[in-house]
């Protein structure tokens, strides 16, 4: 029976790892984007870019589950754009995941900007350095030793938010662990292989933190 | 020639004038020093000659090319302005060293970039010449530190290395030992006596009154955004003509 239970869980933390992976793949780089929207001088993109995280980041990612599953498909003239079946659910849900965890990001990221000092960039400047070059060379690195603590935090958070997932029907692990309460895999009315879903997140959720410390103590060798 | 020439620079944030009429030129290997209080502009003038800042108005010439008229547009593209930096270097009072650089790559950096633009020198020219640079500011023996290893009148140090890597035509300094302890001022101090033995073309805003005396060519005093005095340096600090020098000049000995 241990036996049958895991490989469904297993089964339903790839899902969970799948979906943890492309929004991390997506957001990262589109955070970074809409972190200099929200610095930008154009005032109509600052204030359009805040307004959008104003709204991400208050509202469920729940509902923005929902809305992003269900609302193209009846406002759309040519009905629903999301492929039928499992894929369609799964790119919904990525798109809502990255959409989410974007603002989250971008507020971190813009953070971590803002904390590194303007002489940093003036001293570029004065040395002839274009503006890319100062990012590149001189901000980034700076910026992303400011960032890896609260960036920890938020990605430990999407590794359990994937479970939101379930109510698009992401066969995700929790979603494979409560199968069993009624009827999965010939066995029924099982309770443990819900609670047995906790071990999967804490044992990744370990690894995660082992890697920031260690990210964190290789960017130590400057202040 | 001068090698520099300021026309009637101006300039204001928001009402506040900052900067008004401006003008002093400089030759070929003097040493210029701005002395003055706090908030008299000293700063932002530097700023300006860096284009860090842009003035309201006014003209700046070097080598008889003019980088800057505010009456001229042209002369304000962006793009213009980050050749137009390489003609002055800045130290700033505060290092802004790259804390995640060592010692020689702070000194390196911008040069291999402009190398990589130009094609004009390889790597290892440019990391000799970085390492000689250290060597003569005395920190042949800190080439691989990192900025927080260093003591602040080291970090100072690198970073004149890193403004006199790029060559340019004048160097600016900017109260460059008011973050030092006493005893770290020294150190900084000698090695800009020794660019100025060197005939190195500089301008050093300072509250070191006897390191202006005795190092520069000629003084400026600036007071509530004006040049109130300027000239030989033993004239201007121990003969003021003007009152408001002379008040500057007695709290000063005072404090």
């Amino acid at each position: 029976m241990f036996m049958t239970v895991v490989g469904a869980l297993n089964e339903g933390f790839v899902q969970t790892l799948a979906l943890f992976a492309v929004t991390l793949a997506g957001a990262l780089p589109l955070g970074l984007i809409v972190s200099f929207g929200s610095m930008s001088r154009f005032t109509p993109l600052r204030w359009l870019t805040r307004t959008v995280i104003w709204v991400i980041r208050g509202t469920p990612l729940m509902l923005q589950l929902y809305i992003i599953f269900f609302i193209p498909g009846m406002v759309l003239p040519s009905g629903n754009p999301w492929p039928a079946g499992t894929a369609g659910r799964f790119m919904a849900a990525a798109v809502a995941f990255i959409i989410n965890y974007s603002c989250y990001f971008a507020e971190i990221y813009r953070g971590g900007i803002q904390g590194v000092p303007a002489g940093q960039q003036e001293a570029g400047m004065v040395l002839g350095m274009t503006k890319s070059q100062i990012f590149f060379k001189v901000t980034l690195l700076q910026m992303v030793k400011r960032v890896v603590p609260p960036m920890s935090n938020e990605i430990i958070t999407l590794v359990k938010d994937t479970s939101l997932a379930q109510v698009i029907s992401i066969r995700e692990v929790i979603w494979a662990g409560k199968a069993f309460l009624k009827s999965s895999h010939g066995y029924k009315g099982l309770l443990w292989p819900l609670f047995f879903t906790g071990v999967y997140y804490l044992v990744f959720n370990g690894g995660l933190t082992l890697l920031f410390g260690w990210v964190e103590k290789k960017l130590d060798y400057f202040r | 020639m001068a090698i520099l020439e300021v026309h009637d620079i101006e300039k204001h944030f928001g009402a506040t004038r900052v900067l008004e009429d401006i003008s002093f030129s400089l030759e070929q290997g003097q040493a210029l020093a701005i002395i003055g209080s706090s908030g008299s502009g000293k700063t932002t003038l530097l700023r300006c000659l860096n284009f860090l800042e842009t003035p309201n108005q006014g003209r700046i010439l070097v080598n008889g090319e003019l980088l800057f008229d505010a009456a001229e547009p042209k002369t304000q593209l962006e793009s213009e302005i980050r050749k137009k930096r390489l003609h002055f270097g800045l130290v700033f009072q505060n290092f802004n060293l790259f804390p995640q650089y060592t010692a020689l790559q702070n000194v390196t950096l911008a040069r291999e970039l402009l190398a990589k633009e130009r094609g004009d020198e390889t790597k290892e020219h440019i990391l000799e010449a970085g390492k000689e640079l250290l060597a003569q500011m005395g920190l042949a023996d800190r080439t691989d530190h990192y900025p927080h290893q260093l003591s602040g009148g080291q970090q100072q140090r690198v970073a004149i290395a890193r403004a006199l890597a790029l060559h340019p035509d004048i160097l600016c300094f900017d109260e460059p030992t008011s973050a030092l302890d006493p005893e770290l001022t020294g150190e900084v101090l000698r090695v800009i006596r020794g660019l100025a033995e060197q005939k190195t073309t500089m301008i050093i805003v300072t509250h070191e009154m006897a390191f202006a005396r005795d190092v520069a060519d000629r003084v400026i005093f600036m007071d509530g955004g004006v040049i109130v005095e300027q000239g030989d340096p033993r004239q201007v600090i121990e003969h003021p003509q003007e009152e408001r020098t002379r008040q500057f000049l007695s709290r000063y000995e005072e404090g």
